[in-house]
């Protein structure tokens, strides 16, 4: 809400600069060397707004609201889907029904939660596993998943749903554009004082589907980047065909 | 009352299965077939020519909406319902051209008030889901009466002979009556214009060769060529479009 303020005032009295000065840059009307103090003056006086400004956007209350904003947010897509992979469960395999509506409840309690504190990296991990368990109702054998991970610190803390979106996009961009389907592998591994999260997919060249992708990417490096400043990282690339994003948290 | 023929294309079991419940619930009601992309939806409609097909937009291989545009090119085309959990601009695009669509999770009474009233798509309708898949996966060739569905990855090169165009893949050769200059606009992004009459696929070039041709009166005459891969004929490269070597 207030980065909203902030930015509509900002709005506000940039245009009202403009049209308040704009008669004195008129060529004729003032002399060179006063308009070139005036036009001195007001770009000194942007750029401390702008200083002003930034501080403002990087104090704590507004971080929080920032975090508030960035919730991850998931593919309206999915949610149909499963409840639809769930009702044809319903006749057939009543239990199998039951535990994917539990898996459900879960996976929704923690996307509509006040996700703003750090949180256990295994709690991550089981929401993870429940989301992918879901895919994998719809999807079949489809879906492979191989989970690699070593040496995790049990007391490891993360910002939450930092994996949860990026194995959305893996199983949106990179599994269901294959007739057969295809494996994702997440890898964590520690290494010195960072915790290395590392998630690949098959690659699909599709162009139009890019772009919820990136909006996802910069979510949450911008999270990760209220959390731990430099410490942390996001990095994607595409390697052998396969597309992978990096993530490096400070373990702490 | 005659019984209505359905076919239900969608990737996702569950799907399909829910569909077959609903459907098993209601009288007077066929399942021919199932297909779990749009590929398989038009083969098997050829195949079956089913009076209806439920179809969920987003398949892998072939998704629903260029499915419709191939099957609409039958000599009787089937009806088409569209499913799909979500699908905002597809949406849109169904509600302001009148085309039957369904929101998943499917309801029964939705489902029998949809079967109750389908109507056949328009050429008005399928122009209107064009927008939605601008640019086709595969190629439909009619030939005797059969419909075959040719990847576009594995077209050669498109050479335009006098009322047709001429399709090459590895295999063989395919007739088809679109322009080159229609097929330039849709896969420009794939294809490089070698001269007048000939579009070649670029990931099928594996070199260019200068070569020596010899005209009847005994002339000869430098030429640039495409050499292909998977085919061993030739392609001349126009003197107009000899930068185009320099750029691959």
């Amino acid at each position: 809400m207030s980065v909203v303020a902030i930015v509509s005032l900002e709005m506000v009295l940039t245009n009202l600069t403009f049209s308040v000065l704009s008669p004195f840059f008129a060529p004729d009307f003032v002399p060179d060397m006063t308009r070139a103090c005036l036009l001195a003056g007001i770009v000194t006086a942007i750029v401390l707004y702008y200083f002003n400004l930034q501080q403002r956007a990087y104090s704590p209350a507004i971080a929080e609201a920032r975090l508030q904003a960035l919730q991850a947010r998931i593919r309206p897509h999915f949610l149909f889907n499963s409840i639809n992979a769930v009702l044809s469960l319903i006749r057939s395999q009543p239990k199998r029904a039951e535990s994917a509506l539990e898996d459900m409840a879960d996976l929704f309690r923690v996307l509509m939660a006040d996700n703003r504190d750090l949180v256990p990296l295994a709690d991550e991990i089981a929401l993870c596993r429940q989301y992918l368990s879901l895919e994998k109702l719809r999807l079949e054998d489809r879906l492979r998943v191989n989970w690699q991970i070593e040496q995790v610190p049990p007391d490891a803390m993360i910002p939450p749903l930092i994996m949860q979106p990026l194995l959305e996009n893996a199983v949106y961009h990179g599994i269901e554009p294959l007739p057969d389907g295809g494996e994702i592998t997440i890898t964590i591994t520690r290494k010195h004082e960072d915790i290395l999260i590392t998630i690949s997919n098959p690659f699909s060249a599709d162009k139009d589907r890019h772009h919820g992708n990136k909006m996802a990417l910069k979510n949450i490096k911008e999270r990760l980047l209220l959390h731990f400043d430099l410490e942390a990282s996001l990095k994607s690339e595409v390697k052998n065909n396969h597309y992978l994003v990096h993530i490096r948290v400070p373990h702490r | 009352m005659t019984k209505l023929t359905i076919l239900i294309a969608d990737d996702e079991t569950p799907a399909r299965n829910r569909l077959r419940d609903l459907l098993g619930d209601m009288a007077e009601i066929t399942i021919m077939a199932e297909a779990q992309n749009g590929k398989e939806a038009v083969e098997l409609a050829v195949q079956h020519t089913p009076d209806l097909i439920l179809m969920d937009i987003r398949m892998p291989l072939m998704d629903g909406i260029e499915a419709a545009q191939h099957l609409q090119q039958l000599p009787v085309p089937p009806k088409l319902i569209f499913t799909t959990a979500y699908d905002a601009y597809a949406i849109k695009a169904f509600e302001l051209n009148a085309i039957d669509y369904l929101l998943k999770p499917i309801r029964q009474e939705r489902l029998e008030t949809a079967l109750g009233k389908v109507r056949a798509l328009l050429p008005a309708q399928i122009e209107s889901l064009k927008p939605l898949q601008p640019i086709r996966t595969h190629l439909s060739i009619h030939e005797r009466g059969r419909v075959i569905l040719v990847p576009l990855s594995d077209v050669i090169y498109f050479r335009a002979e006098q009322k047709y165009v001429t399709v090459r893949t590895a295999q063989r050769e395919f007739l088809i009556e679109d322009s080159l200059t229609q097929l330039e606009l849709e896969f420009g992004d794939h294809l490089l214009r070698m001269h007048r009459n000939c579009l070649v696929a670029k990931h099928f070039i594996a070199g260019f060769e200068k070569r020596t041709i010899t005209h009847d009166d005994a002339q000869t005459e430098q030429q640039w060529v495409a050499i292909l891969k998977g085919v061993p004929e030739t392609i001349a490269v126009s003197r107009r479009q000899q930068h185009l070597i320099k750029t691959i």
